[in-house]
């Protein structure tokens, strides 16, 4: 009985599949190492440099310990990231009441809307255009004689054109609005598959129950995809830090007026653009770890959920 | 098999951190490597290269060297490439100019020069007035006397103020150009008729001699109905040109008083109606030099007459340029306020060129070659840098632009030409000058108050120049 166990034992050994895994997965850390860690432990390392280009004169690397972060924290940063955040909010409120009316709609049973496939590949047909061209579009459709200006004007209902691109709300709203445009259909399609995953059976429990379609939303649908709403929440502010192309493209690089559209990304590209690569490293570190944090509630909020569930339902049973 | 993995984990760390490390130290090397890499450049080789590789930032150069330069043979489809008799490949690399992207692409490419293949070094570079010295006070160019091989009697023609402008601090030249680019303000005749009552250049010169005279034919022209300028940056280089020092005094940003004089003009101008808001190259602006502007004049120097105002004033672009298409006609040229000058585009030899030879035929045909200068005059209208060739063509009773409804605006650039001071210009000055007119622009829209303006051109300028420490004004 012992001996062909321990054959078993021996072949097992000399038989090691394992290294084909290894050599598998070979390529992915290979150019994860080279175009990701590595990059990444430099910017972290030049942070600490005061490293930059006068003309075509190298400055540094001079090692200046933590003076780039303090430099940074004590310019008007917060402001970009305020900018950003109010940027983020102005897109990202309707996107998600839109999305969440439109996933509802288009999920329930009674309404039966015909031509669902088509309203969904519509929705999401902005997201489909380059972000910068979308940008581009909005830039000709909203300048102070482009089409928008001459039709409301055509139309009488303004007298003088209105400059979108001088006004602080105009052009915090235009990049609301293009965000807006580009990322409600994503959200809408994500919804739906949370709202189709919820069973049947308790939709039609509270039809027989006597519920209207807004106790059905609320008691219902809402709570059963939380998980997935606390997804495109996250993933959605992580996007809305890294708000970049939009108001760049928009702005004309220059954040204007009062350096109020100038997101977190394009203070960093204004640094950049200057070659100042030590100051550029320093906000970066401060993006990467503003981000590892939201990264980090994710998990946490989505496997807590799924915990909840469970201990809930253990409790629900006790308290009965 | 978890020791295995540990292993492996540790091993691939600690790679991971020589390599970054080993990363760092080279990217240190290269860095350092920089200065001692241009001293060999002007040991001249004597073969010369097969590819001549031209880099500018847009097609003006590019056109007056296929039209103007004798050895041109035949010129590619896309325009990418000219071919020269001697069989050289003259390759052109296009970079828009805007914040300040022709100049960081150049920068890196002159970083890496010394490493580049002998057919992908740079040979020739544009370079233009607002940041002249940060490249002719470096050295990846080459002195195109000594180095080069012009002669001071090949450039005597040539006016002074082009030759200051590329003069390094130890009195080499750097650069050479075909054109000189003093600047002049471009009005409507019609309008000038309707406000003035007359579209004489020479009275209406006197009526806009200085600038209260200007502003007070602005007031006359809106209540006319008519604008005095286009928009905010229209009158700017009037005042940025006369200023009474460079805009960087070691590591101080020195805001000069007559900027802010700018600001007072332009933010009374726009509360009082005289422009219609708009900015530099933007769309409206270029509308406004077209058949339906209301616009009275613009500023604009010896490229922007013949380049960019002639087509803007067509009502149909593809048409013919010829009177009764659009504005073409309507519009004459004076003096203006101020002696300015406005942009201007220099020839660099980039160190470590192998075409010597051909660089040096190129600079001393299309920038001194007297004959080659006049006719691109007569046929472009542009501003040739040529003293004696521009004064045959000033006195010329026969010469007139079709586009100034005859005048001979060769002789008052002529003129103004004389007047140019160079003695101001710095290398930070595209930065500073772009950052200054982007930050008032806000002040002037109305959406801040001048302390914010102020504030914002500091970030924007310290952010731009991260050795620059601090702004002075006046």
């Amino acid at each position: 009985m012992e001996v062909p166990a321990k054959k078993a034992k021996k072949r097992k050994q000399n038989v090691s599949y394992g290294k084909w895994g290894y050599i598998f997965i070979l390529p992915f850390f290979l150019t994860f190492l080279i175009f990701q860690l590595i990059p990444l432990i430099s910017t972290v390392y030049y942070s600490f440099f005061e490293y930059y280009r006068d003309g075509l004169t190298v400055v540094g690397p001079n090692f200046v310990g933590l003076e780039n972060y303090k430099t940074l924290l004590a310019s008007d940063m917060p402001k970009y990231m305020g900018n950003t955040v109010i940027m983020w909010l102005i897109g990202f409120i309707p996107q998600i009441i839109v999305s969440l009316v439109l996933a509802a709609w288009f999920t329930d049973t009674r309404l039966r809307i015909k031509g669902k496939q088509f309203f969904k590949v519509v929705i999401y047909m902005p997201n489909l255009i380059m972000a910068s061209a979308f940008a581009m579009l909005f830039f000709a459709l909203f300048s102070d004689n482009g089409p928008v200006n001459s039709a409301l004007m055509s139309m009488g209902l303004i007298q003088e054109p209105i400059r979108f691109f001088s006004s602080v709300l105009g052009t915090r709203g235009l990049v609301g609005l293009m965000n807006f445009l580009m990322w409600f259909g994503n959200t809408t399609i994500l919804l739906m598959a949370a709202v189709m995953g919820i069973s049947q059976s308790l939709f039609e429990a509270a039809e027989l129950d006597g519920c209207n379609h807004r106790q059905i939303f609320f008691k219902i649908t809402l709570p059963m995809i939380r998980p997935i709403l606390v997804y495109v929440l996250i993933t959605s502010m992580i996007g809305g830090i890294q708000m970049f192309d939009v108001p760049q493209i928009l702005t004309n690089g220059k954040g204007s007026p009062n350096r109020s559209t100038t997101s977190i990304i394009m203070l960093l590209n204004n640094h950049l653009y200057s070659k100042n690569y030590g100051m550029a490293g320093a906000l970066s570190v401060i993006l990467f770890i503003i981000c590892a944090i939201l990264c980090i509630a994710v998990y946490f909020t989505l496997n807590k959920d799924d915990g909840n569930g469970y201990t809930k339902k253990k409790k629900g049973g006790k308290r009965k | 098999m978890k020791k295995r993995m540990k292993k492996i984990a540790s091993l691939f760390l600690a790679a991971t951190m020589v390599l970054s490390l080993a990363a760092c130290g080279s990217s240190e090397k290269e860095s350092g490597g920089d200065e001692s890499a241009q001293e060999e450049s002007g040991s001249e080789s004597t073969e010369e290269g097969k590819v001549l590789n031209i880099w500018c930032w847009n097609d003006e150069f590019q056109s007056r060297f296929n039209d103007y330069y004798p050895e041109v043979k035949e010129i590619a489809d896309d325009k990418s490439t000219t071919t020269l008799n001697d069989g050289t490949v003259v390759k052109w690399t296009i970079n828009p100019n805007e914040n300040n992207n022709y100049q960081n692409k150049l920068d890196e490419a002159l970083l890496n020069q010394e490493s580049a293949d002998a057919d992908d070094k740079i040979d020739i570079f544009l370079i233009e007035a607002d940041y002249a010295l940060k490249y002719v006070d470096s050295e990846y160019t080459v002195d195109v006397v000594n180095d080069i091989g012009l002669t001071e009697d090949d450039m005597a023609d040539q006016y002074q103020y082009t030759k200051d402008i590329v003069t390094d601090s130890n009195g080499a030249i750097k650069g050479t150009t075909w054109q000189a680019t003093p600047g002049l303000f471009a009005y409507r005749r019609s309008i000038a008729k309707d406000v003035l009552g007359t579209d004489d250049p020479d009275e209406v010169q006197a009526a806009l001699s200085d600038w209260d005279k200007f502003n007070a034919v602005a007031e006359q022209a809106s209540a006319k109905g008519y604008k005095m300028l286009s928009g905010y940056d229209d009158s700017y280089r009037t005042f940025s040109n006369n200023v009474s020092a460079p805009w960087v005094d070691g590591t101080k940003v020195v805001v000069d008083a007559n900027l802010m004089n700018w600001v007072d003009q332009t933010k009374e101008f726009t509360d009082k109606g005289y422009n219609n808001k708009t900015s530099l190259w933007d769309d409206g602006w270029a509308a406004d030099q077209g058949p339906d502007g209301d616009v009275f004049g613009f500023f604009y120097s010896t490229w922007g007459i013949n380049f960019t105002l002639l087509g803007n004033s067509l009502a149909d672009p593809d048409g013919e340029q010829a009177v009764g298409n659009g504005i073409y006609g309507d519009y004459a040229v004076c003096e203006g306020p101020e002696p300015y000058y406005w942009g201007g585009t220099w020839i660099c030899a980039a160190a470590g060129t192998d075409n010597t030879a051909t660089v040096k035929d190129v600079m001393e045909k299309l920038t001194c070659d007297s004959d080659i200068m006049k006719q691109i005059t007569l046929d472009t209208q542009d501003y040739t840098n040529n003293k004696t060739a521009m004064n045959a063509i000033a006195e010329d009773p026969e010469f007139g632009s079709d586009f100034l409804g005859g005048q001979n605006h060769i002789a008052l650039f002529a003129e103004a030409a004389e007047k140019i001071d160079m003695s101001n210009a710095g290398k930070y000055d595209q930065g500073c000058n772009e950052k200054f007119q982007a930050a008032f622009k806000d002040y002037f829209d109305g959406s801040v108050d001048i302390d914010t303006a102020k504030a914002n051109f500091e970030t924007a300028i310290m952010e731009l120049y991260p050795n620059l420490t601090e702004v002075v004004w006046p």
